[in-house]
């Protein structure tokens, strides 16, 4: 016991003291005419499985969950977002060339075909988010028609 | 005895935690850096610059290049070499040069070559499937590109069905060899169309 004492006081003062440095925090109150949503005038059903699904980490509004608040979480979900932000951002989808958004939709649909997004590890704790086979339908027939609309 | 192996299994949680702790700082700096990699290629570009007049622009030249390499590492089906390949092309591009081309070029050229390194990039880090995928969006993005720039030596558009809705790719050579499936089907397609 004489030795566990000091390594429980060590790790306890990491824990707190890594609690201190801060993190960036993906929210914002500005709405973006750039929006994906906004500039397609996605109809509701869709918009809403993009949104609860998809724009947590990409765009420019994230819903955090309680554990945001606590490192090394923090710093997990940060990392996540800024690199969802950088593969594709529905907040400024409108600033992409057309040839880029076309690459963007054909990423998206072939994404969802696979269930390679959402990604597990979100789904673990975001449940709500996991798409129906209906759901991936009607978001990779949307998709397609955007594409067609470009 | 267990007091010991508790105090391993703490420590080791600390440890833990600080390796952590490390290693998503350092995730952070290693984005930071990347951006200024481009070092080696930039000297290239002066270089490349002296002769910009020509008709083919050795850069766009340099892309081609570089996407045959990539090309021939998908019909090798080696993801090593087309994640290295993906590299180069990728540090090719980004060091493109608009200058001596009109400016409606220019704004296309800038969107081709935004696109075609974002692929390149993906290639540069992702598996086979992947690295096909952005391969058929990098196809369209270089075809573009040469039809602006023109092209030393003459290439051919090629185009399997088979791929998704279709895959289309450029080679040097007549002969189809397949990219998009390698040895499963090395010989799907046909020549679609020669480009000078």
């Amino acid at each position: 016991m004489k030795f566990l004492k000091p390594v429980v006081i060590i790790l306890l003062v990491v824990f707190v003291g890594i609690q201190f440095v801060p993190t960036e925090r993906n929210q914002t109150d500005a709405v973006f005419e750039t929006d994906f949503l906004l500039v397609n005038n996605t109809p509701k059903n869709v918009a809403v499985i993009l949104q609860t699904s998809c724009y947590d980490c990409h765009s420019n509004n994230t819903v955090y969950p309680w554990y945001n608040k606590i490192q090394p979480a923090a710093w997990f979900l940060e990392d996540h977002i800024t690199e969802g932000k950088k593969e594709l951002n529905f907040s400024e989808w409108d600033t992409y060339s057309n040839r880029r958004k076309n690459s963007k939709l054909k990423s998206i649909m072939s994404q969802i075909r696979n269930d390679e997004m959402p990604l597990f590890t979100y789904t673990l704790i975001h449940r709500d988010a996991i798409l129906s086979d209906v759901e991936k339908q009607s978001i990779i027939e949307y998709m397609k028609s955007v594409q067609d609309s470009l | 005895m267990t007091i010991k192996m508790r105090n391993l299994r703490v420590t080791t949680t600390i440890m833990a935690m600080a390796f952590v702790g490390l290693t998503t700082m350092s995730c952070k700096d290693g984005k930071k850096e990347d951006s200024s990699v481009t070092t080696d290629s930039e000297v290239s570009q002066e270089q490349a610059s002296a002769s910009t007049s020509d008709v083919q622009n050795p850069e766009s030249q340099q892309v081609v290049a570089d996407y045959m390499a990539l090309k021939d590492a998908l019909v090798a089906t080696d993801e090593k070499a087309a994640v290295d390949a993906g590299k180069k092309l990728e540090s090719t591009l980004k060091s493109f040069k608009l200058d001596s081309y009109t400016s409606d070029e220019q704004k296309e050229l800038q969107e081709i070559v935004e696109s075609a390194t974002e692929h390149a990039e993906h290639i540069g880090r992702s598996d086979m499937a992947h690295q096909r995928e952005h391969f058929q969006m990098l196809t369209k993005d270089v075809t573009d590109m040469v039809a602006i720039t023109g092209t030393a030596s003459t290439l051919y558009q090629q185009f399997c069905p088979m791929y998704g809705e279709g895959g289309a790719w450029l080679s040097m050579e007549k002969e189809i060899r397949n990219p998009y499936f390698g040895s499963k089907m090395m010989k799907c397609g046909e020549v679609q169309k020669e480009i000078n």
